[in-house]
């Protein structure tokens, strides 16, 4: 249909823009706020999926929750701008030889993908079409806490783990 | 071509687009009355008369007051970031509208039979409708954020940061009195956990869910109290305190963003209040179909009560109301939580 | 939508991701790259999910998400008591450890 397509590709061309301002930005600030846009952008392709649920929880989990817990840190250690003088005042392309050869392997990985996603059979067809989508919350829930009951369960620890931690880390030590 | 006017123009588009017209215009109305209203509830509260001089009654005195907010000077402070200092008050104001998109004020309605089908009074019906209103909630709080920011100012800063750091808090409490509501109905969608609560107990007693869940309507009434950054946990934006916080540096138009988009979210989470707790527009005496008379009647005691609060209570000091976020009403919301999922189970409430 | 759309974007924003980790000279902006992968990893998972009509996608997608919240947070901990030590935000001012 010509709107899927017109709304796919208007989400897709959001997070794609976010992603690249995030890689690119030198104040740490838009650099989050770019993040939160591509975070919207990919809410409204989970909403093109047939995945309400996961869009909305996502927009209240990353962009509501984490991105917060993100920009709270930038603003409380007033993080500089990245600058280049302070450290070398070249283009990161003619920087020390880990920058480079990470650009280059990155690079690498793209072409790579493309390459794998170009011998895949299958991709053209219509997402999905001739299956029926699951997307009622009954059904995920439902699905969550009978066969993935002991992942939830481990979550739950992972999380109690990562509280106590991030306290105890940035905790300032008493002398 | 001609099917896409026909499809412009037949009477479910423009019944649709008069009922998003309503809802925008009547949020911005909202905010106006309110601000009428504030001011006049607060006087006759402080015994004073208010308000009186412009118009009948002081009626005409919101309008003068948008007039002179707009003819204000806009000022930036040089050291402010231009960009985010002019996005914080957008964002707070859409993130303000957004969230009554899915929030229906009515039954079905065929506007007095003119309709094929009965259209529903709300601008979006979404099956996790719940869900987006405490998603656009959390966008909230990025405006006060950057604001506090951008302005560069101390007082902005730390006003801010408190407030962002009050929000989130009290969004928890917030999510675990929505989950709890949801259990009981069985469902996310606001039509339907509404329509659960049409009908009565023993012929005169409605069925809403404030009788079967008080804690659950008393965590969620300070919660959205606290959210909406109101009094007695306004202490982030206390005059006496931090030179009115995070809107500090703010002035004329955007002061005025971010006035409305706080007197909408008071408008917002009282309406959801009403649908979740109230019984959204059932009620005796009127059909259903003008069951949008109850809604804003009710509405419109909640949003006294609000009022209510502000001018009766003295203000939380910070330390006091994290506590009470986090000590007091995070264990009750969740043991609520914990006992209402019990009394479904075993019970089938 | 074809599948091959969905998975193109989200190889390309796994891609953007990766370089962003390598170029990126802030810690913040550095743990920024890694939730796009991240997300680039939950797309792809509900992209396939929806494909084989399965909800198993959706499922994981919260997993992932968890796994990010708990690691942003104990890594902008991390980050924070790093602040603390060296006043700086970029990776290369902390070389005690470079032989």
């Amino acid at each position: 249909m010509a709107s899927d397509a017109l709304l796919f590709y208007l989400f897709a061309t959001i997070t794609v823009a976010g992603a690249l301002m995030v890689v690119t930005q030198k104040n740490p600030v838009y650099s989050v706020l770019s993040i939160i846009a591509a975070f919207f952008g990919l809410a409204g392709l989970y909403v093109l999926l047939e995945a309400p649920f996961v869009a909305v929880a996502q927009i209240i989990i990353y962009a509501g929750a984490i991105m917060v817990l993100f920009l709270f840190v930038v603003m409380l250690l007033n993080a500089p701008r990245e600058d280049a003088a302070e450290w070398d005042r070249s283009h990161p392309l003619y920087r020390p030889m880990a920058m480079r050869i990470g650009g280059a392997l990155a690079v690498l990985l793209a072409l790579e993908l493309g390459w794998a996603l170009s011998r895949t059979t299958g991709l053209a067809a219509g997402i999905g079409e001739d299956r029926p989508a699951v997307s009622s919350v009954e059904e995920l829930g439902r699905v969550l806490f009978t066969d993935y009951m002991f992942a939830f369960e481990v979550t739950s620890i992972l999380i109690i783990a990562a509280m106590v931690g991030a306290v105890v880390l940035a905790r300032r030590r008493e002398e | 071509m001609q099917g896409i006017i026909d499809r412009l123009t037949a009477p479910q588009t423009i019944a649709y687009a008069v009922i998003v017209g309503i809802v925008f215009m009547g949020l911005q109305i909202m905010a106006a009355v309110m601000v009428y209203a504030e001011r006049k509830v607060a006087a006759f509260m402080q015994q004073r008369y208010g308000p009186y001089l412009v118009g009948p009654r002081g009626l005409l005195q919101p309008i003068a007051d948008i007039v002179k907010l707009f003819f204000k000077e806009e000022l930036r402070p040089k050291a402010a970031d231009a960009f985010l200092f002019s996005l914080a008050p957008i964002i707070s104001v859409a993130a303000a509208y957004l969230a009554f998109a899915p929030v229906p004020f009515g039954a079905p309605t065929t506007f007095f039979g003119m309709l094929d089908e009965p259209i529903k009074l709300q601008v979006s019906d979404v099956n996790v409708a719940v869900l987006v209103i405490f998603a656009v909630a959390s966008m909230g709080v990025y405006g006060i954020v950057l604001a506090g920011w951008a302005s560069n100012s101390k007082y902005s800063l730390l006003g801010g940061l408190r407030s962002s750091a009050q929000m989130i808090s009290y969004e928890l409490a917030y999510g675990m009195s929505l989950a709890t509501v949801v259990m009981m109905a069985n469902s996310m969608s606001l039509t339907t956990i509404v329509d659960q609560q049409s009908g009565y107990w023993f012929g005169f007693i409605p069925k809403w869910y404030i009788f079967l869940q008080p804690i659950a309507f008393f965590v969620f009434a300070c919660a959205g109290v606290a959210e909406t950054n109101r009094a007695p946990f306004d202490f982030p934006e206390a005059e006496q305190e931090l030179v009115a916080g995070y809107h500090t540096e703010y002035s004329s138009m955007r002061f005025a963003m971010f006035f409305m988009a706080e007197y909408i979210n008071m408008v917002t989470v009282s309406a959801v209040a009403v649908n979740l707790f109230l019984g959204g527009w059932y009620g005796p005496f009127i059909p259903a179909n003008y069951g949008w008379i109850w809604f804003v009647i009710k509405l419109a005691v909640l949003l006294f009560v609000y009022l209510w609060l502000r001018w009766t209570l003295p203000r939380f000091r910070y330390d006091q109301l994290m506590s009470f976020g986090w000590k007091v009403l995070l264990p009750l919301a969740t043991v609520n939580l914990l006992l209402t999922a019990a009394g479904v189970l075993y019970f089938g409430l | 939508m074809p599948l091959g759309h969905y998975l193109v974007l989200s190889g390309l924003l796994f891609a953007i991701g990766t370089a962003g980790v390598f170029l990126r000279r802030n810690l913040i902006a550095l743990l920024l790259s890694v939730e796009l992968m991240l997300n680039a990893v939950n797309l792809a998972f509900v992209a396939f999910g929806r494909q084989w009509g399965a909800v198993d996608g959706q499922i994981i997608t919260f997993f992932v998400m968890t796994v990010a919240a708990a690691e942003a947070a104990v890594g902008l901990a991390i980050v924070i008591a790093l602040f603390r030590h060296r006043e700086s935000l970029n990776p290369e001012a902390f070389t005690s450890l470079k032989w």
